[in-house]
């Protein structure tokens, strides 16, 4: 042992005292003293493992022959087989281009609009009519994707209130068959999903927007900025942070759209440009019985995710220091 | 200093006209399908219905509970609701509590433990796979088991219970009460805002889930849910729009028809939320802001 170099620190080589409990009793005795801890965890702890993280092992599965009757060690072993096979089916490609478009639209429009609508209602003055127009527009967000698909079904229907309007109006001489054209499904589900969440998702840039200081705002009025230079020069900086961190999980999200709206608005008629990756996993892994393909396509999903998650991420950190440095 | 006034006024104008209009598209498809629910389903077929009803009736509503799968489905959905909620929410909060006391040794395993599942998921043929060999198929649990505990419920919640003074729970330990006790007598109660909201996301979710009624229970009649069995007459009618659109438009019920059903339904299944949201809302907002700023 070397001798300490500062005068305060031969106490730490004191002699070892005799009664002190080893490691291992030391730990047992925590975990003794922690056991309602470790009781009222254990429960979960089981519950994750058995319904998280045993799918998870599931993907395996996409690497066999995989029969359910038969334990994992008599499975027989393919490799990549059911993912070459994937990457040569021309269905795959139309169901990815189906998810990738309204994707993209769902996540332009999910966050203009919403920053807009946040920015608007911030600018309202009388406090009740704001209260009002927030509580109707978080409303359709508590409501079933079912009961929405059904009155966008009959709102879009051949002699329903748009058509009528859109007669009206003389915009058009005959009735529009809107859920029957593949072309305006991407359009329908995109405005189906801003009407449902326009008032939701603005409830975060609202509060981002409120937390900004006052004093910013009253500085700029004194140097006579009007109210478009205020909102371009203050409110906009000011949510960007939280913008930027809902703009990363979505866009790690962008694969994962889900599959509820498709689903319920979809017909046989516009079947090429409704189905998505879920609805193609559904179809081949249960309704058809291939469950090794059916989660060779889940697998493709979470990579392509995890890769869209740090590439955002890293990309959105580059972004911000050059900004920094600016 | 005129033209400023002007364009203020302007702006004014164009605010309060774009918010009234935001407001009547959200709230004018409500009202509509309301007042075709209780419009005679013959006279409604002639069109012309918007915010009143013409020959106003009970028939929907009626022939809606003489339907005996909406009325197991409507049971269903309330008894998976009250049950997942409750349970959904013990649960979330006791792992958030354990994994906020900083003292205990496997919090971090166990937060990582939690932590994953917002971010891999297994997929759907593998949680079937699952379902099918626990033996959950057309089981009452396959509701309540599968999405017990959501992650990101988990953290916003521990967020929350972090903001309180730890000398609360410390009194309480030097008095002699383990943590069992500490969880249910103390913390509990105190975290009531954000356990309302939370609460409120679950009871929601559960009460507008029908896909895993289609997935798992549909061989079980009595495992049927209200949106599932709305969920089917909607494709129903959906076949039926389609079916005029060849000219073949022919509804025979005597008494009502597949839309002003559809209209009773739709009513029947959104008024719960209407009616609890509404005092909750103060609650959730906070509730959001609060998980989504600390992640």
């Amino acid at each position: 042992m070397r001798p300490a170099k500062g005068s305060t620190q031969p106490l730490i080589y004191s002699m070892p005292d005799p009664a002190a409990p080893t490691w291992g009793r030391k730990i047992m005795r925590q975990i003794y003293q922690q056991r309602y801890l470790f009781l009222m965890v254990l429960p979960f702890v089981v519950w994750v493992i058995i319904f998280k993280y045993i799918p998870i092992w599931g993907w395996t599965m996409a690497f066999q022959d995989y029969k359910p009757h038969l334990s994992f060690a008599e499975q027989t072993w393919v490799g990549w087989k059911y993912f070459v096979e994937l990457f040569h089916d021309r269905q795959f490609y139309l169901v990815l281009r189906n998810t990738i478009a309204m994707s993209l639209l769902s996540l332009l429009c999910g966050y203009t609009f919403p920053i807009m609508f946040a920015i608007l209602l911030n600018e309202i003055g009388r406090r009740y009519f704001r209260q009002i127009i927030q509580t109707i527009s978080y409303l359709p967000h508590f409501v079933s994707w079912v009961v929405v698909a059904g009155i966008f079904t009959k709102l879009l229907a051949i002699g329903g209130p748009v058509n009528q309007l859109l007669l009206a109006l003389g915009l058009t001489d005959k009735p529009i068959l809107f859920m029957a054209k593949g072309e305006y499904f991407w359009g329908i589900v995109t405005i189906a999903d801003l009407w449902k969440e326009l008032g939701w998702n603005s409830i975060i840039f609202l509060a981002a927007i409120m937390g900004i200081d006052g004093n910013l705002y009253e500085a700029a009025q004194m140097d006579g900025a009007g109210r478009f230079r205020q909102i371009w020069h203050i409110t906009l900086p000011g949510i960007r942070p939280v913008v930027f961190i809902m703009l990363i999980m979505s866009i790690g999200n962008l694969i994962n759209i889900g599959f509820e709206k498709q689903f319920l608005l979809q017909n046989n008629m516009v079947k090429d440009y409704s189905e998505v990756l879920d609805l193609y996993a559904l179809t081949y892994g249960i309704r058809v019985a291939r469950y090794a393909y059916g989660t060779a396509v889940g697998i493709f999903k979470s990579a392509v995710s995890i890769v869209l998650l740090f590439l955002a991420n890293f990309i959105i950190r580059r972004f911000n220091d050059d900004r920094a440095v600016l | 200093m005129r033209r400023g006034k002007t364009k203020e006024r302007l702006f004014q104008v164009f605010l309060y006209g774009v918010m009234v209009l935001i407001g009547v598209i959200t709230l004018y498809p409500f009202l509509n399908v309301l007042a075709i629910s209780f419009n005679d389903a013959l006279d409604t077929v002639k069109g012309g219905i918007y915010l009143w009803p013409r020959v106003f009736t009970w028939n929907n509503y009626r022939e809606v509970f003489t339907y005996p799968n909406l009325v197991i489905g409507f049971n269903m959905s309330l008894l998976r609701t009250i049950t997942g909620t409750v349970l959904g929410l013990i649960s979330t909060a006791m792992v958030a509590y354990v994994i906020s006391c900083r003292e205990f040794i496997a919090r971090r395993l166990v937060s990582a433990l939690f932590i994953l599942t917002m971010y891999v998921s297994g997929g759907l043929i593998p949680e079937f796979m699952l379902v099918r060999k626990l033996g959950l198929m057309n089981n009452f649990w396959v509701y309540i088991l599968p999405g017990l505990i959501s992650g990101w419920n988990v953290f916003v919640i521990r967020a929350y219970m972090d903001t309180l003074p730890e000398s609360l729970t410390e009194s309480a330990k030097l008095d002699g009460a383990n943590e069992l006790t500490i969880f249910f007598r103390i913390i509990f109660p105190l975290c009531k805002p954000i356990l309302a909201t939370i609460a409120l996301f679950i009871a929601v979710g559960q009460w507008n889930s029908w896909f895993d009624t289609y997935i798992y229970c549909s061989g079980n009649r009595a495992l049927t849910t209200l949106q599932y069995e709305m969920m089917r007459i909607l494709q129903d009618v959906t076949s039926a729009t389609t079916s005029s659109i060849y000219g073949m438009n022919e509804y025979n019920a005597p008494r009502t028809s597949p839309e002003s059903i559809q209209a009773a339904i739709t009513i029947v299944v959104t008024l719960p939320i209407l009616f609890v949201y509404p005092f909750l809302q103060k609650y959730f907002v906070k509730g959001l802001t609060l998980g989504a700023l600390k992640s």
